[in-house]
């Protein structure tokens, strides 16, 4: 007669380079229903974080408001977290990130926090191309407030109250193409293989990082008629092909036939391989990545794995040449140079 | 592999680990929820129909349950199982009307037990309700066999055994005390429709080594000197004690000599101290009461000056162990070893003994002197003649013996009523949902984080100078509960349903142990290699489903599981639930 975790744990987990097992990523106890999809979600971040063995307090958590902006609570429970206003979640990424470029930024949205109220910021964020993991766990419907069609919903969709959407979705991958995220994935939430790299890959990227997520709301939107259901999504789900990451002192085995194969070094030494490409699928050509997207959604299925990742590229920090070093680290000597700086600063604009 | 059978009977019981490690599989869970509940009465009857003697079980078990407790798996001690049986028997309330009611007319068939040890008052208990006539045959003037000759009052109080005892005596059994069967010619000639032999290993091993006859009446056997404090006939012994032997006869010699005026008493054994035959918690017992263990001592001599022992000489050796494990005692090299001593105890084993049963009888001995017996009937070579207890098959503990009780019952049953033996009726089995709504489950499924409790004993020098004193207190009921919600409910299971599962991961992510993973389905060997977390524990079983929409299987460690229910608690459909599975092995008379 009750609802608690156990502390006990399987005896023989594996442990990272840290010694931690994932025992020490996990959050309290989830409080959403049973089945929701962003359980699975929170378990590939914890999953994801373990791997890549990333001490749990150098990670910040940062969501709007949701079941989707529930989650933090329920994954890093040893982490910094910020549970922001409604859609406002990158307004404070970026101001944490600004003051703190050494954490690892994991925002977690929904598609009412992304697509509606979120919209503005949501863009501009990509824009500014801050480094940062943005997952949106998307399951096309309000599931706080009993299911009504969220703006991702897709045309011709069935609610569970038999009311068909009358409106064109809004493709979030394909937005974030438009305005230039360097990292650009979709994936689903019943996949955790293909999930899991994902979100390792989109860590270890040093820019805006977009996983866009599909997430059955098991409660309100799971029914036949939903193009967000379990069985929908499993029967129209297509894959660009495999990715995993490979850890920096793994040698690249080259056992694969050439050409099926392609690795991506990421800025920190990793690389993300990417096997079993379909053909004619490169993952560093957007229009390609955009054309991909816009056949599978004609096609009515659903493209899930990386779509586009763009090598080199410069993020908020690089382009406003912000401080290298976090702000808390600076000293009044630095922040306060004395009145001899200050007459050179003046003498300068004489 | 393929999907789990769990229609199977064997399945679901294996899961419960301490019920299935069990000789008479008690339905250990059951009844230590019992007691949580504070319903002793009943946690004493869901014992006392299995095992018969839940008071002596309680504090003189072997305990094989513990050691196979999940429990003991997931942190470092298994739940007090025995100690707890132990709460119900002396919580309990008066159990007389909850006893079998012997029927009034008779069934017309007459059985013989010789020895009235567990496995005969076993029988006894199992054919008496059925309207069997018993006579039951000891050598000594009560009943208990070896409960009662060989397990110190210290251990186990004289009232509690005559108590157990009198509940099968009271069914209207024909005994025959202080009567040694010396002929089973003589027994079968009496017109007996079916004879159960219980006579246990009644002949303790001696140490012929030079000077042992010189020193006939210092040197004792130790199962033969033990009988001979319980009935009153030995008081005392001399001030310095050697006890050789490392098994739990040594333990108890040692400990009654310490009683009986023993001030140096030594223990010496033969092997290393580590592969003492004796109990953990017994070797324990006797080293609390300062009573050293003097390991790899192998015995030499006696010594005997003007006609009276003065010690034994002990050659000092090592344990050396080949390639394929086996162990060798080589000499140390170092001279030997003189213990002064005023008595020997010798407990180096026991043997079984039947210089009473004649050719003729055509009960048949193997070139050991054991006799055939069937492993599942108990029937030997002499179809009305059963066998059962250390008799049948060597030494082994009461547990067994009770065990074996309960299927000699059902053969002799079957046998006089014409049937064949091995027409045996299934176990009773049953599988209830213990869901109640949401969040609600009719069982204790929080999994507390307690160590296990220790039982109090009693102050050591008042323990010393009285026999009879029991050394062993017993859980208080406080104690005794929150021992009692260590248990894991091992016997509520996971059920899994395939069909209504949509494959959502809820279970897999929740699950504190990782026992549960969705993938493809393979020979055990790779599925075991490809799980959430390793299972390396091949003695438990997967449990793998049917191949579900995406092709993949469900599979379930059942190695750590803790029955918490969080599975079926985050499962949307309800594939998984929480389903209580009582199993109860098959007796005569329920």
């Amino acid at each position: 007669m009750t609802y608690i975790r156990p502390k006990f744990r399987h005896p023989d987990l594996p442990k990272n380079d840290l010694g931690y097992t994932t025992k020490e990523y996990e959050g309290s106890l989830s409080t959403l229903c049973a089945g929701c999809g962003h359980d699975s979600i929170s378990a590939s971040i914890i999953e994801a974080c373990f791997e890549l063995s990333i001490p749990p307090h150098r990670i910040a958590k940062l969501s709007g408001i949701g079941c989707s902006s529930k989650t933090p609570t329920y994954f890093l429970g040893n982490s910094h977290g910020f549970n922001s206003v409604h859609g406002r979640m990158p307004s404070v990424a970026t101001g944490a990130n600004m003051a703190n470029r050494e954490l690892t930024y994991i925002g977690v949205s929904g598609d009412g926090d992304t697509a509606s109220i979120g919209m503005g910021q949501f863009v501009h964020v990509i824009r500014r191309n801050l480094n940062m993991v943005y997952i949106v766990m998307n399951n096309g419907c309000y599931g706080l407030t009993k299911g009504q069609d969220s703006a991702t919903a897709d045309e011709g969709s069935k609610s569970k109250a038999g009311s068909v959407n009358p409106f064109q979705p809004i493709d979030l991958a394909g937005l974030a193409l438009e305005l230039g995220a360097s990292f650009v994935a979709q994936s689903f939430s019943g996949d955790k293989q293909q999930l899991i790299p994902l979100i390792k890959a989109a860590i270890s990227h040093q820019g805006f990082a977009f996983i866009n997520v599909i997430s059955p709301c098991v409660t309100f939107n799971n029914n036949p008629g939903s193009t967000k259901s379990y069985d929908y999504v499993r029967e129209h789900i297509e894959s660009t092909g495999k990715t995993d990451l490979v850890p920096e002192k793994t040698e690249i085995l080259t056992s694969y036939e050439s050409g099926t194969g392609t690795n991506v070094m990421m800025h920190d030494g990793t690389y993300i391989r990417l096997e079993k490409l379909a053909s004619n699928r490169n993952p560093f050509d957007r229009m390609g990545a955009m054309n991909a997207l816009q056949n599978a959604r004609n096609r009515s299925e659903i493209l899930t794995g990386l779509l586009f990742v763009e090598k080199e590229t410069e993020n908020l920090h690089q382009t406003i040449n912000s401080s290298d070093r976090p702000l808390n680290t600076l000293m009044q000597e630095e922040l306060c140079p004395g009145s001899s700086v200050l007459a050179d600063i003046n003498d300068e604009l004489r | 592999m393929k999907p789990t059978d769990t229609k199977n009977p064997e399945y679901f019981h294996k899961v419960v680990d301490c019920q299935y490690a069990c000789p008479a599989h008690t339905p250990v869970p059951e009844y230590i929820r019992l007691i949580a509940a504070g319903k002793y009465t009943e946690a004493y009857m869901v014992n006392w129909e299995s095992n018969v003697f839940p008071g002596v079980l309680g504090r003189t078990c072997d305990r094989p349950c513990e050691p196979a407790c999940r429990r003991g798996r997931i942190e470092e001690e298994p739940v007090a199982i025995c100690r707890l049986k132990r709460v119900a028997a002396d919580n309990k309330d008066d159990v007389k009307a909850f006893m079998p009611a012997i029927p009034s007319q008779m069934n017309g068939k007459r059985i013989a037990l010789i020895g009235a040890g567990p496995a005969s008052l076993t029988v006894a208990r199992d054919l008496a309700p059925l309207g069997y006539e018993i006579h039951l045959y000891d050598e000594h003037e009560a009943g208990g066999g070896m409960m009662r000759s060989q397990i110190p009052s210290f251990r186990l109080p004289t009232e509690v055994l005559n108590e157990e005892v009198g509940y099968i005596l009271d069914m209207g059994i024909h005994t025959h005390f202080k009567t040694y069967v010396s002929s089973l010619n003589e027994i079968l000639d009496k017109g007996y429709d079916a004879v159960f032999v219980g006579t246990g290993a009644p002949r303790g091993r001696n140490l012929n080594l030079p000077g042992r006859e010189e020193v006939g009446k210092n040197v004792h056997i130790g199962i033969e000197w033990l009988a001979s404090v319980a009935f009153e006939h030995t008081h005392k012994i001399g001030k310095k004690v050697i006890v050789l032997g490392g098994g739990n006869t040594a333990m108890d010699c040692c400990r009654t000599s310490r009683r009986l005026g023993g001030e140096q008493v030594k223990v010496v054994v033969r092997s290393p101290f580590s592969e003492m035959k004796a109990s953990p918690w017994e070797i324990e017992d006797a080293m609390h009461e300062d009573i050293p263990i003097l390991e790899n001592h192998v015995p030499k001599s006696f010594v005997v000056e003007d006609g009276s022992l003065k010690g034994m000489f002990f050659e000092k050796v090592m344990a050396e162990y080949d390639d394929s494990g086996k162990r060798q005692l080589v000499p140390a090299g170092e001279p030997d070893v003189f213990i002064e001593a005023d008595d020997v105890l010798v407990a180096i084993g026991q043997q079984n003994s039947f210089p009473w049963i004649e050719k003729e009888t055509g009960v048949n001995f193997d070139e050991w002197g054991m006799p055939f017996v069937d492993r599942a009937t108990h029937q030997s070579s002499n179809k009305k003649v059963f066998f059962g207890g250390d008799s049948a098959f060597g030494p082994k503990n009461v547990i067994t013996a009770v065990a074996h009780g309960h299927q000699a019952a059902i053969s002799i049953d079957l046998y006089c009523q014409g049937t064949a033996l091995t027409e045996r009726p299934a176990p009773f089995t049953n599988l209830v949902s213990k869901k109640m709504g949401i969040h609600e489950w009719s069982y204790d499924n929080d999994v507390v984080n307690d160590h296990r409790f220790i039982v109090p004993l009693a102050e050591k020098k008042a323990a010393l100078s009285d026999r009879k004193l029991e050394v062993e207190l017993g859980f208080d009921i406080a104690t005794a509960v929150k021992e009692a919600h260590r248990c894991l409910n091992c016997d509520v299971q996971t059920v899994f349903e395939k069909d209504k599962c949509i494959e959502c991961d809820a279970c897999v992510d929740i699950c504190p142990t990782s026992c549960i993973t969705f993938t493809l389905n393979g020979e055990e060997e790779d599925l075991r290699s490809r799980l959430k977390a390793p299972a390396f524990n091949l003695t438990q079983d997967l449990y793998v489903s049917d191949t579900l929409p995406t092709k993949r299987v469900m599979v379930k460690d059942e190695d750590v599981c803790l029955h918490c229910g969080l599975c079926a608690e985050r499962c949307p459909t309800s594939a998984w639930d929480m389903q209580q599975y009582l199993y109860k092995v098959t007796k005569a008379c329920h």
